[in-house]
């Protein structure tokens, strides 16, 4: 090859460099831009909306943990997963995910569509115990979460999920406090709450509605998993890709 | 150490020393959380020793401790060498890299005990370590840099090239994974700026690249120069350097999407990172036989340099390992294996075979060199650590072969009704023999590794010194340059 010669590479050590740059950028860009510019790389179907703050709190536990170690949140098209899952996953229900919790190991099951498979009572006993509930399971227990949620500084949270893109309201700001509380107790007047977030449901998570505690937020975050969308109304050309 | 010292080695020593040191933690940790999914009750009841907050103390701590200490002592090591110039900033640049280092690892470990994490894989530690690490990285990097700059040499020899791929690499990776904004200057706790499908696509474009230029291509140059040396042989061949440097750069970074295979990721993209990875088995194994073949009529040497043993088995593990993950990318194979444990397997036939293997023959043979030592300690120990090693990859990788294959296909499985045959739990309870297998195999392994400490350790305080080292310039150094381009 006379008309090309290494060697001025070699000898080059800014050339490399940036020669070097723009090698390994290129996969990356090709890759990454076109999802936030491709429109229908978000599927067009309704009802996702930003977590409660009583959800991003037991979402923000989810990630402390390390469940994602363990548990995936995303269902693929297989026909033995809609059977032992639900409807396959959709990027339109991450959108509000910072993180995204998708995972990549099942030593335990898919957790993208076990909210409302199971009751509150069982969340708490399993999670405090889960050999107690299922003898064979290897889950780590987590019964330290009955202490009291910290969620003083929950609006800065809410704060910053908007500057990231979330798009919360002032008004869910300025009652974020308020909303985790009214949440969390099911004897609490939650009109104002449903109206911010729809289909989000009051209760006692942990069985005792006295205090607020991390498995409140835990149980709550779990049991909206995958309960945004209604797979019932959703058509074909809402979910294509491109 | 004083100044007189024609290169700088003091901090080398520090990074030898604390790649032996991380190596070992990082395979207890390894040996504990295996063991936990054998035995839930080793979790302990406390929220500070779950297997979800220690499973990243051990990924960090082999991938970034180990592994990052063997890449930053042996790269500064090579370079000066090579480029036959004393490091850049001096002794003082090594030390600030050293001891940055060092903070950055325990930092990070600290807070995943605690809970302080991002929640992605490989890329937990929070905002303000990932912006310590940032300025030690960019100081690794201008250290690396000035050192080619002030370079003796024409040429910049092949395992620069790849320990600058690394380094270059690894920092934009880093930076634009780790974007996020903190809830307030004064928490802990951030946002990163993506969401959902783009934060999985960002994630694992890093999380893949982690493994193509932390763990590949910076160990990549250590195979450059330490198998050369150690066989005394030239790398087998300089145009397929150039040809393995460039492809391996180029396609290792589409291969990310194949860890997102039936996933919400677009199909486009899935398909790109598939053939992507399939492609990249040629420069792969272009590399391996670069390696391999540079022991042309120096095979001999095998029987009588257990050093060498490993860095060759290395290079072996890495042509498997580089042959199974293209396999395992093909979607129809990943519909399998995804989510189960044969794609723990494959991590650590390349982790331990291929990081650990090659990393171990470096240390024997930078270890003597490093403190003017005549010869290690024991090679019959060196031979022990190797067979043992060796017998705990094997029992984990086929541990994690049948329990992987098992699980997906338990998963899968249908009986004559038309139900789903198990239920998940069924699939857990019956990868309780080969997580006990696995876990013998993970304490082999940690064995082998402890008899390395204890020999390096009798190596250091030995009284058998060498001869006087030769000094940079002298017709003494023979760094295996290969022929310029003509």
């Amino acid at each position: 090859m006379r008309w090309f010669n290494h060697g001025i590479i070699e000898k080059n050590l800014i050339l490399m460099g940036v020669l070097t740059l723009i090698t390994v950028s290129i996969g990356g860009l090709a890759q990454i831009v076109p999802l936030f510019t491709v429109e229908s790389t978000i599927e067009r179907v309704e009802g996702v909306r930003p977590y409660t703050p009583l959800e991003l709190a037991g979402r923000n536990i989810y990630v402390r943990e390390g469940c994602y170690l363990c548990h995936s949140q995303m269902v693929r098209p297989f026909r033995d997963e809609l059977e032992r899952y639900g409807a396959y996953s959709l990027a339109a229900e991450s959108i509000y995910d910072h993180p995204f919790q998708w995972g990549s190991k099942r030593t335990g099951p898919d957790l993208a569509r076990v909210g409302g498979r199971y009751s509150d009572d069982w969340h708490a006993a399993h999670l405090r115990s889960p050999r107690a509930v299922v003898p064979e399971s290897v889950m780590p227990p987590y019964a330290f979460l009955d202490r009291p949620l910290n969620a003083s500084d929950i609006a800065s949270h809410l704060r910053a999920q908007v500057a990231v893109g979330v798009p919360y309201t002032a008004e869910m700001i300025a009652n974020a406090r308020a909303d985790l509380e009214a949440q969390a107790r099911p004897e609490a007047d939650g009109a104002a709450f449903a109206a911010r977030y729809p289909r989000a449901r009051q209760g006692s998570f942990d069985g005792n509605p006295a205090v607020v505690t991390e498995m409140d937020a835990l149980v709550a975050y779990l049991q909206m998993l995958g309960t945004l969308v209604r797979f019932s109304d959703v058509t074909p050309d809402q979910v294509r890709q491109q | 150490m004083s100044r007189s010292e024609p290169y700088v080695e003091a901090p080398i020593r520090a990074f030898a020393i604390a790649t032996v040191f991380w190596g070992v933690v990082g395979f207890l940790v390894g040996v504990v959380i295996a063991s936990q999914l054998a035995w839930p009750l080793l979790n302990l009841d406390l929220e500070w020793t779950t297997f979800g907050r220690l499973r990243p103390v051990h990924t960090s701590a082999v991938i970034f401790a180990f592994g990052g200490n063997a890449l930053l002592g042996t790269s500064l090591y090579v370079v000066q060498r090579t480029c036959r110039a004393r490091l850049f900033g001096g002794e003082s640049m090594g030390w600030f890299l050293f001891w940055g280092y060092q903070f950055f690892i325990v930092a990070a470990a600290v807070g995943y005990v605690f809970g302080v994490t991002q929640g992605k894989e490989y890329a937990e530690p929070e905002w303000f370590v990932d912006l310590w690490l940032t300025v030690v990285w960019v100081h690794y990097l201008v250290a690396f840099g000035g050192t080619i700059l002030r370079r003796e040499e024409p040429h910049i020899y092949v395992a620069n090239w790849f320990y600058l791929a690394f380094i270059v690499t690894v920092a934009m990776l880093h930076i634009v994974n780790n974007l996020a904004l903190p809830i307030t200057l004064g928490h802990g706790k951030s946002y990163g700026l993506a969401a959902g499908v783009q934060d999985a696509m960002i994630q694992w474009w890093y999380g893949h690249n982690a493994v193509g230029f932390f763990l590949t291509a910076g160990f990549l140059g250590m195979m450059y120069y330490f198998i050369p040396k150690q066989a005394d042989r030239p790398v087998y061949s300089y145009r397929l350097s150039i040809v393995h440097f460039w492809s391996l750069i180029f396609l290792y970074i589409w291969a990310g999407p194949h860890h997102l295979h039936y996933t919400a990721l677009p199909d486009w993209a899935q398909t790109l990172g598939m053939v992507f990875s399939v492609m990249l088995w040629m420069p792969s194994w272009g590399g391996m036989i670069n390696g391999l073949m540079t022991l042309s009529g120096a095979w001999d040497k095998l029987r009588t340099d257990p050093g060498l043993r490993f860095s060759v088995t290395a290079v072996g593990f890495y042509g498997m390992s580089t042959f199974e993950g293209p396999v395992m990318s093909i979607k129809a194979v990943n519909a399998l294996s995804h989510y189960t444990d044969w794609t723990i397997g494959h991590v650590h036939s390349g982790a331990m075979g291929w990081v650990g293997f090659i990393t171990f023959g470096a240390l024997y043979w930078l270890y003597p060199k490093l403190w003017g030592k005549k010869a290690l300690y024991s090679q019959k120990l060196v031979s022990w650590h190797f067979w043992i090693a060796t017998l705990g990859i094997v029992l984990y990788i086929t541990a994690m072969w049948v329990s992987g294959i098992l699980q997906g296909l338990m998963w899968r499985a249908y009986d004559e009704l038309g139900f789903l045959q198990y239920a998940f739990i069924e699939s857990v309870a019956a990868m309780h023999p080969y997580y006990v297998i696995r876990m013998m195999g993970g304490v082999l392994y940690l064995s082998g590794a402890l008899i390395m400490a204890f020999n390096l350790w009798k190596t250091v305080t030995s009284d058998e010194l060498a001869d006087a080292v030769p000094a940079p310039g002298s017709a003494g150094i023979s760094a295996p340059i290969p022929a310029p381009a003509e």
